[in-house]
């Protein structure tokens, strides 16, 4: 990795696009919707420039099966998007993780369900989770909690894209979508742009043999074992599962939360340290795979956990699934349509504290 | 003699060849085969009368006929 | 008794594998395969091409062509030939979709694919109805025509007018051909395969979006012989759907 030693103030939509553009990404298939329109605007000509393509989709059906075309092709591609038009883009993953095409998507979370609003929002946890379309599949989702976090994320998407051949997912919502930091752009080394030469779409050239991609498999056994394959590589993302930990250590009370809520609430457990009480901060930063295993040795220390989302109680499922054996987690809701503060966590973690 | 060769495996009976013959010789045969199907054929007696046109294989669904033409010799047959 | 001198006039075409299709007796998909393929050989494009599958009966399209293949989503095609031909422009890159596919479902994909003049083509086989699920309504299912979810027949005020697409695609800007042919009898078969011809020419000169219709028989959802079939398509389809072309750009003097 060679640093660069500037820094660039710009909002996390623009650091996704951005992190695209230095994972060399060549084509990019958008479709208007708040908050993550920053997005296909930069990509419009950031594409073109970089020697690859843009296309506005007529929908957000159209985008998803743009980069299904292109990542069965072989080439990094994008696509990114919020809530309502998630929903859209379903169809397309669920194909694309059947025929296990490489391709990275955005999600910046807005509220719901229905048209919900354009504020911030956690409530896609579960879609982007647990396979949002039809069938038994799941996709590597990263929940990046700062811009900066946004551009590294989106670079490793794509090398875990290509690397597992699956969607990846980056889920962001509407404050780091349109929340501005200083951040120091990189650009990775040693990109294969050819990374799909073995499998992609491209043409029988010199004779080879034809190549297939389809998630169809109607002979005895045939699906069966696809779906095998598939849980099998599923299963062994578990060691890429990663998180944040601040200052669980000696922490009786651990708060669980992911994204933007993890950063509002790194700044409650700050204010707490400074007055001595022992809370600490499990972020997790992929949030499929989950860091089960890593909360799981924080709950055998015998601490206790309270999550808190902007949901109604989603990611807290995986929590409890975590630390099943030994304890359980409170929970504490963050309404989709409120813009949460750390002044506003305090109330719920001290209760949880002092409900010892 | 151009002549047309029936892969009768792939043949599945639908007769369209039948209809587009120029000359009328193609029919369904009394054989089955492996798929069940009844197969097109020229009878031996009519082999002969084959221009070598092509229709037949042309509107076969499932080039199952490949045509052989020849082309004709001076002073007839 | 074979003479030394004949000629094979009519074979199987190269890119065409050497394999029993799962089409029912007398349906037409096989014919409009073998013309594609005959072409994607005439024109040496068949390890240039990149298929799109769709879904219907001719799903299974990938089995039967010898070239490189991705599955689309139902309707999707226009969409993923978009993404396919935007991340490799130099392949020849073309979709095969049926009525319900295409016209129903694939509306907006392949509206907005020919609107855009995306450098694809695309098969279109019309036979009035959804094949494979059984028989049911398509968009381009003709007045009266009855199937499993119109029993009594399609009727203009219940259920609408059976849609002509090569005339609407003809309609849209970036495309550079579109036209309509039958695979009923010889004749139309020839004029098809020209057809197909002039709309991958379309993309190897990057002239625009090619669009070919071919009317085609479903004896099996028809209730029909295959013959019966085919004397419907003279009968009832063609005086619907005419033959002929639609728009052809080079006939024009260029896109601008």
């Amino acid at each position: 990795m060679s640093k660069q030693p500037e820094r660039i103030f710009i909002k996390g939509n623009e650091a996704i696009a951005r992190g695209a553009l230095a994972a060399r990404c060549k084509c990019f298939f958008g479709y208007p919707i708040t908050p993550q329109n920053d997005i296909p605007e930069f990509m419009s000509s950031a594409m073109i420039k970089a020697g690859g393509d843009f296309v506005q989709a007529e929908s957000e059906v159209a985008a998803a099966n743009m980069l299904l075309g292109a990542g069965a092709a072989g080439i990094r591609a994008m696509t990114s998007s919020s809530s309502p038009g998630m929903s859209l883009k379903q169809e397309a993953i669920s194909y694309m993780a059947g025929s296990e095409v490489p391709a990275v998507v955005v999600n910046m979370n807005r509220g719901g369900p229905g048209l919900g609003d354009i504020g911030p929002a956690q409530g896609d946890y579960y879609q982007s989770t647990r396979g949002g379309g039809h069938g038994d599949y799941r996709h590597f989702t990263f929940g990046p909690g700062t811009v900066q976090e946004a551009y590294d994320l989106t670079i490793r998407a794509f090398d875990i894209a290509f690397e597992h051949r699956t969607p990846v997912l980056i889920l962001g919502d509407a404050i780091l979508g349109q929340m501005k930091e200083p951040i120091t752009p990189w650009e990775p080394e040693g990109v294969d742009d050819e990374a799909g030469r073995d499998w992609a779409i491209s043409g029988r050239t010199g004779g080879r043999d034809k190549r297939l991609i389809k998630s169809l498999f109607l002979a005895e056994g045939e699906l069966a074992g696809q779906n095998k394959h598939l849980q099998a590589k599923y299963d062994s993302w578990t060691d890429l599962a990663e998180c944040e930990q601040f200052e669980t250590q000696d922490a009786e009370l651990v708060i669980c939360a992911y994204g933007s809520i993890g950063r509002i609430a790194k700044s409650a457990v700050r204010k707490f340290r400074k007055e001595g009480k022992k809370v600490g901060l499990f972020r997790p930063i992929t949030l499929y795979p989950f860091p089960s295993a890593d909360l799981k040795k924080l709950a055998e220390e015998g601490k206790r956990f309270l999550t808190i989302e902007h949901n109604l109680g989603q990611m807290v499922d995986d929590v409890r699934l975590a630390v099943r054996t030994i304890c359980d987690s409170e929970f504490f809701p963050i309404y989709p349509g409120n813009l949460p503060t750390p002044d506003e966590l305090e109330a719920p973690i001290l209760a949880c504290l002092e409900g010892k | 003699m151009s002549r047309i060769e029936v892969r009768e495996d792939r043949c599945k009976g639908c007769l369209l060849c039948t209809t587009v013959c120029p000359v009328d010789i193609i029919v369904q045969s009394d054989r089955f085969n492996v798929s069940g199907y009844k197969v097109a054929e020229v009878p031996a007696e009519l082999k002969e009368k084959c221009t070598g046109c092509a229709s037949c294989a042309m509107i076969c669904p499932d080039v199952a006929i490949t045509v052989y033409k020849t082309p004709k010799k001076k002073g007839g047959k | 008794m074979t003479e030394m001198n004949e000629k094979l006039v009519f074979d199987k075409p190269e890119s065409v594998i050497d394999r029993a299709t799962h089409y029912c007796p007398g349906c037409h998909h096989g014919i409009a395969h073998r013309l594609v393929g005959e072409l994607l050989d005439e024109m040496q494009l068949t390890e240039k091409s990149l298929l799109i599958g769709s879904i219907g009966c001719s799903v299974f399209l990938y089995n039967y062509l010898n070239v490189d293949a991705v599955e689309a989503p139902h309707g999707r095609a226009p969409a993923v030939g978009t993404g396919v031909k935007r991340a490799r422009p130099d392949n020849f890159v073309f979709t095969y979709q049926g009525d319900g596919d295409l016209a129903s479902i694939g509306m907006a994909e392949i509206m907005h694919a020919a609107n855009r003049g995306e450098k694809i083509s695309v098969v279109f086989v019309n036979n009035t109805v959804y094949g494979m699920t059984g028989g049911q309504m398509a968009p381009t299912t003709l007045i009266g025509q009855k199937t499993t979810t119109s029993p009594a027949g399609r009727c203009v005020a219940h259920e609408g007018a059976p849609i002509r697409m090569a005339e609407i695609i003809a309609s849209l800007g970036g495309v550079a051909y579109a036209a309509r042919g039958s695979l009923d009898c010889v004749k139309n078969i020839r004029a098809a395969k020209k057809h197909i011809k002039k709309a991958f020419e379309c993309q190897v000169n990057a002239t625009g979006f090619g669009f070919v219709e071919l009317l085609s028989g479903c004896p099996t959802n028809w209730k029909m012989t295959p013959v019966q079939a085919n004397e419907r398509i003279q009968k009832e389809m063609i005086p619907y759907f005419p033959l002929g072309v639609f728009k052809d750009i080079s006939e024009e003097g260029g896109i601008c």
